[in-house]
């Protein structure tokens, strides 16, 4: 467990010295998302209809973004080898790791989405489902999300395959997620999606570090 | 006394075949270089030996511990060509981090470890504002506390001076006088007792 804390500590320091890392994501998500009402049309019915879908779709982009650095860093510097070859179980460290990028990516954009709901004209009790959906699911992204940066982490340039890679798998959580937030705005149960989401996360939280372990003692051969 | 077995490696990259049937033993006390020309193996056969790679044939025993398993790898110290320093970290959170990952220690005297390289001011300094030679003697410092048995080190002599090689050579000679082993590759002229040396 001490080496689940040591590197999340490591990994917020590290980001906390370089802010850029993780801000230029977060940047991203603000300014797209705001950009909509003036592109699209600054009717408030407009928007409230396309407000989850939008969100949604920017969240999965952002983290996609923040993914790219989740291993090249540590790759390119030797670190990555030390924790391959460590004699600490490689997915405890894997998941420290997918932490502090959920801490970095997912959690911001938890806190952030109540304002960019509220510039969508969502009401108070869709941003609410919103945030429970957010909650719910940015994990599942940053766990699965592993996965596909162990994969490609010796390749350079590898933006474009990892999008391809992961995005099919972000798709049911997109489903499940917009289709939560949008029902909520006609009063419908969300309950089935809601219980999805969570064994997506339960399920993604079980196998992701062991899967990523693997790919990456792969990549790394 | 501990020993260190290697039985009829062989490592292919691509389609090149770059050793085979390597055999050799290791035991407390002995050094063993490893020579060779560029892109001979040398470096793939040190990964063979950290548990980084996985060699097309053969198998490694230290101490009737497996290659992998826990022991091993704790028993195992490899220090690699690339001195796994984080330009935001400073150098003792940097050998922290590093030790914690890789090694035991014998004792939590970071600051003397570094003093022993000769950073001894450098404590709280980022290690992305270090020259070339400084970072690897950062790396080199994890020498001085570490408790593993076998020492892997692939080119530890990269852009160290010559006051910095004797250092390193003096520790080595140490560590297996104390009854370790290590396995080094360097291009360098090598003035460490007990040499053996294998060529790929």
């Amino acid at each position: 467990m001490n080496i689940f804390l040591i590197t999340l500590v490591r990994d917020l320091k590290m980001a906390f010295r370089n802010p850029s890392s993780f801000l230029n994501p977060l940047m991203f998500f603000v300014i797209s998302i705001s950009l909509f009402p003036i592109a699209i049309s600054p009717d408030s019915e407009t928007l409230m209809n396309i407000a989850p879908g939008i969100i949604w779709v920017i969240t999965m982009l952002s983290v996609l973004l923040s993914l790219n650095s989740l291993f090249h860093y540590d790759y390119d510097n030797g670190v990555l080898e030390q924790i391959v070859i460590s004699h600490h179980p490689l997915p405890l460290v894997l998941l420290a790791k997918t932490t502090a990028h959920w801490i970095l990516s997912g959690l911001p954009i938890i806190l952030l989405s109540p304002l960019l709901g509220i510039t969508l004209f969502l009401d108070s009790k869709s941003i609410y489902i919103l945030m429970l959906t957010l909650c719910l699911a940015t994990p599942c992204l940053s766990l699965i999300g592993t996965i596909g940066a162990s994969l490609v982490v010796s390749i350079k340039n590898s933006g474009m395959l990892l999008s391809l890679l992961i995005l099919p798998l972000y798709i049911p959580i997109l489903i499940f997620t917009t289709s939560a937030v949008s029902q909520s705005q006609f009063n419908l149960p969300i309950n089935g999606q809601l219980y999805f989401l969570g064994s997506i996360l339960i399920f993604s939280l079980i196998t992701a570090p062991f899967i990523s372990a693997v790919a990456l003692r792969i990549s790394m051969e | 006394m501990s020993k260190l077995l290697v039985n009829n490696l062989s490592c292919q990259r691509g389609y090149n075949l770059l050793f085979e049937n390597l055999s050799f033993e290791l035991n407390s006390g002995e050094v063993l270089r490893i020579s060779g020309q560029n892109g001979s193996g040398k470096t793939s056969l040190l990964k063979i030996i950290a548990g980084l790679n996985t060699p097309e044939l053969g198998s490694i025993v230290f101490d009737q511990s497996k290659l992998n398993s826990e022991k091993y790898q704790l028993e195992t110290l490899y220090l690699g060509h690339y001195a796994a320093l984080t330009s935001e970290l400073s150098c003792i959170e940097n050998l922290k981090y590093l030790t914690n990952l890789s090694t035991e220690i014998i004792s939590p005297n970071f600051h003397n470890a570094l003093k022993e390289v000769g950073l001894k001011n450098y404590e709280h300094e980022l290690a992305g504002n270090l020259s070339a030679g400084q970072k690897r003697r950062i790396a080199l410092s994890i020498l001085f506390i570490s408790k593993s048995k076998v020492w892997l080190l692939d080119e530890p002599f990269t852009a160290i001076d010559s006051n910095g090689i004797n250092i390193i050579e003096n520790q080595i000679e140490k560590h297996c006088a104390n009854g370790g082993l290590c396995i080094l590759t360097t291009h360098q002229d090598c003035n460490i007792k007990n040499l053996k040396e294998i060529s790929l």
